[in-house]
């Protein structure tokens, strides 16, 4: 019962002009105050930073042979040991983050686009077009997505590329059922009717009008689906369909694991690894979520 | 607005049906009207009466799947546009008709500027580039009364006020000079005071670029300030059409009549007694209760045997003044009498 309304007034003066509100920036200074987000984006950095810059200070190849089999870690030849040929496992961490993020992104772009453009024309166009389109996804969503990507990788034997495209056909309905809803909810906005009115063709209201609109929760699940992505790539390397001559995590795991019992350390770095990344890409989509998301959003 | 020039804007015998599970239903009657270079033309009636769907109609703007226009024209500058193809339309839409909305609060993109959003119009109607288009941007802001344009067109749509944002939509429309602007009940979702200004700016913009404004309204005092035609609508028709002063002092058909009685009194004898406010008693029917005859009779107090049987044309009731209403040609509703308190009202 003091006098809120005398100070009122001068508690809420118009934002000062210097600080223009600023929706991306707003939702940057959310991403920054979330702390699981900002681990996680140090966290993806240091991995990042690795993959692209270890090759460098660490001059070794993954698939030499530097000590005897099975080396526990803390050799000097081998700091985190040896597998059961005795190749150098820290070489094959610094070395195979490269096919795993490669192959995470961009299995994740491709499924991203593909979902993006069949999710935005069936949820924009409706009638016949989103009838068609919702059967493909139906299709691909029934589809065991790991059994169709083992069939695909042995036909057109494995490789990253391949890999890549593999998951990337696979994985898209989930964007593109979010998209479709996306696309539904805002087509009839009086946004959309305005821009219409004033001569906007199709295309330009799909790309330049709805997708920005539709754009933070594609956001959040683009991210997850990197995460998943890797994942789905050391699932693929661990049955054995990985590329065998590139390096990667999941490679690492797949071979060294009947000798999981006697020699622990080859299957656990990779394991942490791919935990990791997963892990710090799940906390910054986490992040994202919550940033880009105005109810969650405190003033 | 020389009534022997011929009309910028010719709307002719329009229908539009919408074909839905339930079978086909008309939304637009034949509706027929002319706007003149310079003129303002008020279209009232109540929600549902086919105002709004004329106004997309015109610019072929409704739904597309169920929507459908069955017959008439609409000629702009003797052009008829129902013939041409969508991208033509394209190129008509925004530059030459433009159209504001409603509401404001919702017609204008949240995740773009402002000035963008000015800027598109003029870039993709008059190949402006960035540069001009923000230029131009900037002086159609500071016509429509925006303060400091400099700096409010990098602001975004939710640091603005309703009023500010149905001013940048009315500096959206008149971008490209419209020949023509309808202005689907611009003000209904503002406060009073704002409601003024921009009638006041759509005036002045008006009487500056000589465009003909076609209003749509249901509030009969900014028909009486705005308009210098009306035409009132009910039921997919046009049931009257004149000029203001003749509609509003002299309305023939029970619904003007009706609608005229609803305003409220706020001078005299209401003051101080409070009567209750007159209302239409009923409601406006669906498009599936139409069927044949005169929409209004089960509302209208002097519905008789033929409003039953078919609905009436527009007959004149005096000079530029028509109503369609079958009690005119029966001689049993004088033609010109001053709207009566109690007539239709309950």
């Amino acid at each position: 019962m003091s006098s809120p309304v005398s100070t009122a007034p001068a508690a809420a003066p118009v934002a000062a002009p210097a600080a223009v509100p600023h929706p991306a920036r707003d939702a940057w200074r959310m991403f920054l105050r979330s702390r699981a987000a900002l681990a996680g984006t140090l966290l993806l950095a240091c991995i990042v930073a690795v993959a692209l810059f270890g090759p460098m200070v660490y001059d070794a190849d993954p698939f030499a042979i530097v000590a005897a089999p099975q080396t526990a870690p803390g050799d000097p030849d081998a700091w985190l040991g040896t597998d059961q040929l005795g190749r150098d496992v820290l070489a094959g961490l610094v070395y195979g983050g490269r096919a795993s993020l490669a192959v995470g992104v961009v299995a994740a772009v491709l499924s991203a686009l593909i979902g993006l453009t069949a999710g935005a024309l069936a949820g924009y166009y409706g009638g016949g077009v989103d009838e068609a389109l919702t059967r493909v996804m139906e299709f691909f969503q029934v589809l065991p997505a790991l059994l169709f990507a083992m069939v695909l990788v042995t036909l057109f034997s494995p490789s990253l590329t391949t890999i890549s495209l593999a998951i990337g056909i696979t994985s898209w309905t989930a964007t593109a059922r979010l998209t479709r809803a996306e696309f539904m909810r805002l087509r009839d906005l009086d946004f959309v009717r305005a821009e219409r009115a004033i001569g906007a063709g199709n295309a330009r209201i799909i790309w330049r009008v709805i997708l920005p609109n539709a754009l933070p929760p594609l956001v959040v699940s683009g991210t997850m689906a990197i995460g998943s992505a890797i994942l789905f790539e050391a699932g693929l390397s661990f049955l054995g369909l990985g590329d065998p001559n590139r390096m990667s995590w999941g490679l690492m795991i797949g071979s060294a694991r009947p000798y999981l019992l006697t020699c622990w350390w080859a299957v656990v770095f990779p394991g942490l690894a791919i935990f990791a990344s997963v892990l710090s890409i799940s906390l910054i989509g986490d992040g994202l979520n919550d940033a880009l998301n105005p109810k969650l959003r405190e003033r | 607005m020389s009534t022997s020039s011929p009309p910028l804007l010719d709307v002719a015998g329009l229908r539009l049906e919408f074909r839905t599970s339930r079978g086909a239903a008309s939304v637009l009657n034949g509706v027929s009207f002319q706007v003149h270079a310079g003129e303002t033309l008020c279209i009232v009636g109540e929600s549902g009466c086919g105002k709004s769907m004329t106004s997309l109609a015109i610019m072929r703007l409704f739904p597309a799947p169920p929507g459908r226009i069955t017959a008439g024209s609409v000629r702009l500058d003797g052009e008829d546009l129902l013939q041409l193809s969508e991208p033509a339309m394209r190129r008509i839409r925004g530059n030459r008709i433009a159209m504001i909305f409603q509401e404001p609060m919702t017609s204008l993109n949240p995740v773009m500027t402002v000035g963008r959003q000015l800027g598109e119009s003029l870039r993709l109607h008059l190949a402006m580039s960035r540069a001009e288009a923000r230029a131009r941007s900037i002086e159609l802001l500071r016509a429509v009364g925006i303060p400091a344009p400099e700096a409010r067109i990098d602001e975004y749509p939710h640091q603005m006020s309703g009023g500010m944002k149905q001013r940048v939509m009315i500096a959206v429309a008149l971008a490209c000079r419209p020949a023509v602007l309808i202005a689907d009940e611009p003000t209904t979702a503002l406060d009073v005071t704002v409601q003024a200004q921009i009638f006041d700016l759509l005036r002045e913009l008006q009487a500056r670029e000589g465009t003909a404004l076609v209003l749509i309204t249901h509030d009969m005092g900014a028909v009486s300030e705005m308009a210098d035609r009306v035409i009132v609508m009910y039921g997919g028709r046009v049931v009257e059409e004149g000029r203001t002063r003749d509609v509003l002092e002299r309305p023939a058909h029970p619904y003007t009549r009706g609608l005229i009685a609803c305003l409220p009194e706020l001078e005299g004898e209401a003051r101080r007694t409070r009567p209750p406010l007159p209302e239409i008693p009923g409601m406006v029917p669906s498009i599936w209760e139409l069927g044949t005859g005169c929409a209004f009779r089960a509302r209208c107090p002097h519905a008789a045997e033929p409003c039953a049987r078919a609905a009436p044309d527009l007959l004149p009731v005096a000079d530029h003044h028509r109503a369609a209403c079958w009690a005119l040609e029966a001689g049993t509703v004088p033609a010109a009498m001053p709207a009566p308190a109690q007539g239709v009202a309950a």
